[in-house]
């Protein structure tokens, strides 16, 4: 970005009234490698484009298991990013254990957020570098939230993060209106075209993306959440290809988006608005 | 029952009763519920599943019993989550034993066994003492009707003395279902005698395919 003097640590304000540290650290989430999230009434489903350091190396893990009920997919600082699961882990854990309940998936964003604002008011921290989708299911139905360094967190119908996750959103923000009757495969494959739309030519295979989804089934049995095995995603895949040579299916969607007692009376953005460092 | 006024606990009665098999783990545990001389209710039950392979009986006092389940299921959730894989029974056998030690000067009144296969598939069974000392067995009975029962299952089956050669495994070469009526038998003797001890048996049964749960009815007086 541009050095000034204002960005030498997080606790200075600069005249326009930005933190620039913050902003910095959500850079470090632009330079992560892709990851996109999007649900239904009932299930949320959360993918991401592996990438590997070197072609020795095996791929980081940005999709971790945060509870039977939910899960987070991060792109930036992995290192912070793992930190912060084992944080929603436990959380989850010592919910359950005093409440006997899972965690309501907008507290846990919450819990995540409040975390994250910390390390933007304290001399001695430095702002996590890594942006999380967190993906899950309660009470209320399927949920997706996207946390930012910022503390800032948002809920979302359908979102993307990471490097070159512009092309994704576009993609995401023509068909997110029919999102909530899609059925779980539905919304595997259109995790798994937004996913492919980050990679810019190269192909889609099962070994670099990972999709974990999460959902409540129609008899009212749950799905935990659970990272699809690769060669199902693989199938999917092949078929996807497949159906792309005959004409693309019409993008069922019902305009019954009206429904608009959804869920939290919080802000919720339904696509991806372009990252603002910081929503006042 | 106790005249200090500063006696934390009650006991609330019951049996838990373990046998381990070659390829199989039985373990049992009466469903009744008692404070004094009272039934609390009859369908209680005091077994816990931790991990798929791995089952805890405990009976004594139901309190400290239930936080002493809730702490280890949550500690087995952690390790699934850092080892992506559930614990094994051994395993938990040692942290149930760190657990109870580690409240040595304020103990778990809770007398467990721990029942399950271990990592090779043999059925293994764990009986502790309140503040975890433990042993794997072949078979145990813990609570208020284990005097009752231990010498039958000793008579049943004991194994000769590991001295005599050549060395016979602890775990009993009955068939999983000889062993089911084994437990049943001495239930309904402890029963009899135990006041404690009654209501339902609740019988879990583990083995390759997964894990069994039947329940059956015991004199109710």
């Amino acid at each position: 970005m541009f050095r000034n003097q204002y960005d030498t640590d997080v606790t200075t304000w600069s005249p326009a009234g930005r933190l620039f540290q913050v902003e910095y650290a959500m850079e470090a989430v632009k330079q992560g490698s892709a990851c996109v999230g999007l649900r239904s009434r009932t299930h949320a489903v959360l993918a991401a484009a592996n990438k590997a350091a070197s072609e020795l190396s095996s791929h980081q893990r940005k999709v971790f298991r945060v509870a039977d009920h939910a899960g987070v997919a991060l792109a930036g600082l992995t290192a912070d990013g793992r930190v912060l699961s084992r944080f929603l882990r436990s959380e989850c854990i010592n919910h359950a254990f005093v409440y006997d309940a899972p965690l309501p998936v907008s507290r846990l964003a919450l819990r995540l957020a409040d975390k994250a604002q910390v390390c933007t008011q304290r001399s001695w921290k430095r702002p996590y570098g890594v942006g999380l989708l967190v993906a899950g299911l309660d009470e209320s139905g399927a949920h997706l939230y996207y946390n930012c360094p910022s503390g800032n967190y948002f809920e979302y119908q359908a979102f993307a993060i990471g490097s070159r996750s512009q092309a994704a959103k576009t993609f995401l923000e023509r068909r997110f209106e029919g999102y909530n009757d899609y059925t779980p495969d539905q919304l595997i494959r259109d995790a798994l075209s937004a996913i492919k739309e980050t990679l810019q030519g190269e192909k889609l295979t099962s070994s670099n993306c990972t999709v974990a989804i999460v959902g409540r089934k129609d008899d009212g049995t749950v799905e935990p959440f659970e990272s699809i095995d690769g060669k199902k995603i693989q199938e999917i895949i092949d078929s996807m290809e497949a159906a792309e040579e005959a004409p693309p299916p019409p993008a069922a969607a019902p305009a019954a988006g009206a429904g608009a007692a959804e869920s939290s009376s919080m802000q919720e953005e339904d696509k991806g608005t372009d990252a603002v460092p910081m929503d006042i | 029952m106790s005249r200090r006024g500063d006696w934390v606990y009650e006991n609330n009665g019951g049996t838990c009763v373990a046998v381990a098999g070659a390829d199989y783990c039985v373990v049992a545990a009466d469903t009744r519920l008692s404070v004094g001389y009272s039934i609390l209710t009859r369908d209680h039950s005091k077994i816990c599943e931790l991990a798929d392979k791995c089952v805890l009986a405990s009976s004594g006092f139901q309190g400290d019993i239930k936080a002493l389940h809730k702490n280890l299921a949550a500690r087995e959730l952690l390790y699934q989550h850092q080892h992506n894989k559930r614990m094994s029974c051994p395993a938990m056998a040692q942290l149930l034993s760190n657990t109870l030690y580690y409240k040595r000067f304020f103990p778990y009144y809770a007398f467990n066994v721990l029942g399950g296969l271990d990592s090779e598939g043999k059925g293994c069974v764990f009986t502790y003492d309140a503040v975890g000392s433990y042993e794997r067995t072949g078979y145990s009975a813990q609570g208020t009707g284990s005097s009752l029962i231990m010498p039958v299952l000793d008579n049943q089956l004991k194994s000769p003395s590991p001295l005599l050669l050549p060395a016979r495994d602890a775990v009993t070469p009955l068939s999983e279902l000889e062993a089911v009526d084994l437990v049943k038998d001495v239930f309904a003797s402890a029963t009899e005698r135990d006041i404690y001890t009654g209501d339902k048996l609740e019988i879990v049964v583990i083995n390759k395919a997964g894990t069994k749960r039947e329940y059956i009815d015991l004199r109710k007086d």
